[in-house]
């Protein structure tokens, strides 16, 4: 079935730095280095989450693939064509194929225009056609996201609907575009908890009705769990482990992954939780520099061992649909391969 | 156990433009008894953060605190001038707010602003001494003491939200408030900090007022639950009971908002709808319009309060249980 789907972009070895202070004449330039050797694809009809702790660099993937940013080095590729070489015409074919929806629905929208001129700027730009036409379309889309009756709610300036609402009037947008892939960057964090399933729902239909891809954002992992298919951990801009998004959440293998698991809240939970990780007072993220060295999750590891600190560790595969980057699975799988001998 | 504060119908209004006012929070009552948690649960604009600021005696106009009494250790915190009000704040109970990590002055080494507490609520006025207590109380905390010198911008987001929860104990408050104290963290670090403060509790016996919309997190904490729904407390019980038999609707809605981690993943609904405009009450319960159980009396008659076991709640159709065991 994989090999039958769409590619629709495609992710290889991107590294991106950023030059932090030191820009000036005599003081010596820095270097961050947000994402490392990050690589996915994304097919068509499937929701990709990416998960960590802030600053780890999953919106610099976002921003990365809109454009924001040029990668050091690799490059991104949207059906075949590396998106940072696009002009003219390849350019605004790219732009209307992929959107982003933002965190913040409170400043996405226009305030001084109301929904239905949301819908029009972008028909009118990529699929001109008669007034009649385009009224027709807009309340297509309105109906399409839940915002009913539409011929009231299009005529409703953003400040009247709420934040749900609000974040459903811009994924109408992105319909209307014409888009394909959709990046969403954390869409439900900042709305109400008892609107975020509605929204999450909506984000499901369109991808399973209407086959939109998905690259969802997010530092929850238990709507990562509901909504996508596959998941990527991230930590300090590297992928730590990927896969099938029940064999990562079940299944845990990197230490990293299953401290995020240990720290999701988690009513069921009998008893306390330990928390697997070395207990230093620098918890937060480790800067991750070009010349840093060894395993990026080392210096909290519990099982790190000094090879941890000296190498990074390669890719390699845990089960049918999960890889992980980590020296320990490496060893136990040895071992089991050896008892299976 | 005594009873650390005890709230007493309370209503606070907002006054609008045009002369009438909105009822942020209405006729609200509970308890907290020594050394116990209470959570508040409930979405944006339900008027949770009102209550805490009502309760500190916080709240500016356009806020009026309408009717009601607030006892906290048997004294009424309204009837109070301003002046036994400020000696009473951060001594008896303190807060740490939603944006704690902006609370700090940025201008200000930690070591200064501890000092500070001290001078002004006459505990010390000598420096050195201040500077001794704020480190011991900077170590329950989980920072080290040499960072005492240091400006708030120095330390990470965690840091310095451990820092104001260090700063919230220095005076040894009988009651400890946190308004949304982990939204703007990581979830390790959020658990790391919410571990400490009810570790802390543990060993120094104060009580804890948890707000929060995240009621999973909430139950995993605290001791007992209110879930509140445009300025009611619309049901209350230990945590057991809201996690496997919650009475009300809103609270099963709210619990069903929340994809678990474990187990086959199942279409889940939420709560349709939208949270109820409070300038616009209609008539009978709050919650009819959003409710998938409502009934014509839901139209016609506000739920009177039903007493459960451990709690009570607001309900005409509240959720059976031994029907679906069958």
């Amino acid at each position: 079935m994989s090999e039958q789907r769409k590619k629709v972009l495609e992710v290889k070895n991107v590294v991106m730095d950023f030059d932090v202070n030191g820009k000036g004449f005599f003081s010596k330039g820095h270097k961050l280095r947000a994402l490392n050797d990050i690589s996915f694809e994304l097919y068509q009809g499937e929701a990709l989450a990416v998960v960590g702790e802030s600053g780890c660099g999953k919106s610099t993937i976002c921003r990365t693939a809109m454009r924001f940013y040029k990668p050091t080095y690799g490059e991104i590729l949207h059906e075949g064509k590396n998106i940072h070489k696009l002009k003219g015409e390849g350019l605004k074919y790219y732009r209307q194929k992929v959107q982003m929806i933002f965190q913040d629905p409170f400043s996405s929208l226009n305030p001084l225009h109301n929904i239905y001129y949301h819908l029009k700027r972008p028909l009118q730009l990529y699929h001109p056609c008669s007034k009649a036409e385009m009224k027709e379309k807009m309340d297509e889309y309105l109906t399409m996201v839940g915002l009913v009756p539409p011929e009231e709610q299009g005529n409703k300036n953003p400040h009247q609907l709420s934040g749900g609402q609000r974040q459903r009037a811009y994924l109408a947008r992105i319909l209307a575009v014409g888009a394909e892939v959709i990046l969403a960057d954390e869409p439900t964090s900042m709305l109400d908890v008892s609107i975020r399933l509605g929204v999450l729902n909506l984000m499901n239909r369109l991808k399973t009705e209407y086959g939109k891809s998905f690259l969802y954002i997010t530092h929850d992992i238990a709507t990562a769990r509901y909504f996508a298919d596959r998941i990527i951990v991230l930590y300090a801009g590297h992928m730590v482990e990927w896969g099938e998004v029940n064999e990562v959440v079940l299944h845990p293998r990197h230490p990293y992954t299953k401290l995020l698991l240990a720290a999701a809240p988690d009513p069921e939970r009998e008893g306390e939780v330990e928390l697997p990780v070395v207990r230093s007072q620098e918890t937060e993220i480790t800067m991750w520099t070009p010349e840093s060295k060894g395993c990026p999750f080392a210096n909290r590891c519990p099982h790190a061992t000094s090879r941890c600190h000296e190498e990074m560790p390669s890719v390699h595969k845990v089960s049918e649909n999960q890889f992980i980057r980590c020296f320990h699975t490496e060893k136990e799988n040895a071992n089991e391969s050896r008892t299976k001998l | 156990m005594n009873e650390v504060l005890k709230v007493e119908d309370l209503c606070v209004d907002y006054i609008t433009e045009n002369g009438g006012y909105v009822r942020a929070v209405d006729h609200v009552s509970f308890i907290i008894k020594e050394g116990q948690s209470l959570g508040l649960a409930g979405e944006s604009g339900c008027g949770k953060s009102t209550i805490a600021y009502s309760l500190m005696g916080l709240h500016r106009p356009p806020a009026l605190i309408s009717n009601g009494r607030i006892f906290l250790n048997g004294r009424d915190i309204l009837s109070l001038p301003q002046k036994e009000l400020r000696a009473v704040r951060w001594s008896e109970v303190s807060m740490v707010f939603q944006s704690a990590m902006n609370c700090l002055n940025p201008v200000v080494t930690l070591e200064k602003q501890f000092f500070e507490i001290y001078k002004y609520h006459h505990i010390t006025k000598n420096r050195a001494e201040a500077r001794e207590r704020a480190i011991k109380l900077l170590n329950l905390v989980g920072i080290p003491a040499e960072r005492i010198t240091d400006y708030p911008h120095q330390l990470s987001g965690g840091m310095r939200q451990r820092a104001i929860i260090a700063m919230a104990l220095a005076l040894n408050p009988k009651l400890l408030i946190l308004d949304e104290p982990t939204t703007a963290l990581d979830t390790v670090v959020q658990r790391e900090i919410l571990k400490q403060i009810f570790d802390l509790k543990n060993q120094l016996g104060f009580s804890i007022l948890f707000i929060t919309h995240d009621i999973s997190l909430m139950m995993e904490f605290c001791d007992e639950v209110a879930i509140m729904y445009a300025g009611k407390i619309v049901e209350q019980a230990d945590c057991k009971t809201i996690l496997h038999r919650p009475n009300h609707p809103y609270t099963y809605g709210l619990k069903q908002s929340f994809p678990s981690l474990r187990g086959e993943i199942h279409y889940m609904e939420g709560i349709p709808g939208v949270p109820l405009d409070l300038k616009h009450i209609p008539q009978g319960c709050r919650f009819q319009a959003r409710c998938n159980k409502i009934t014509c009396i839901c139209k016609e008659k506000e739920p009177v309060r039903s007493n459960t076991d451990s709690g009570f709640y607001f309900c005409h159709n509240p959720l059976k249980y031994e029907e679906e065991q069958k």
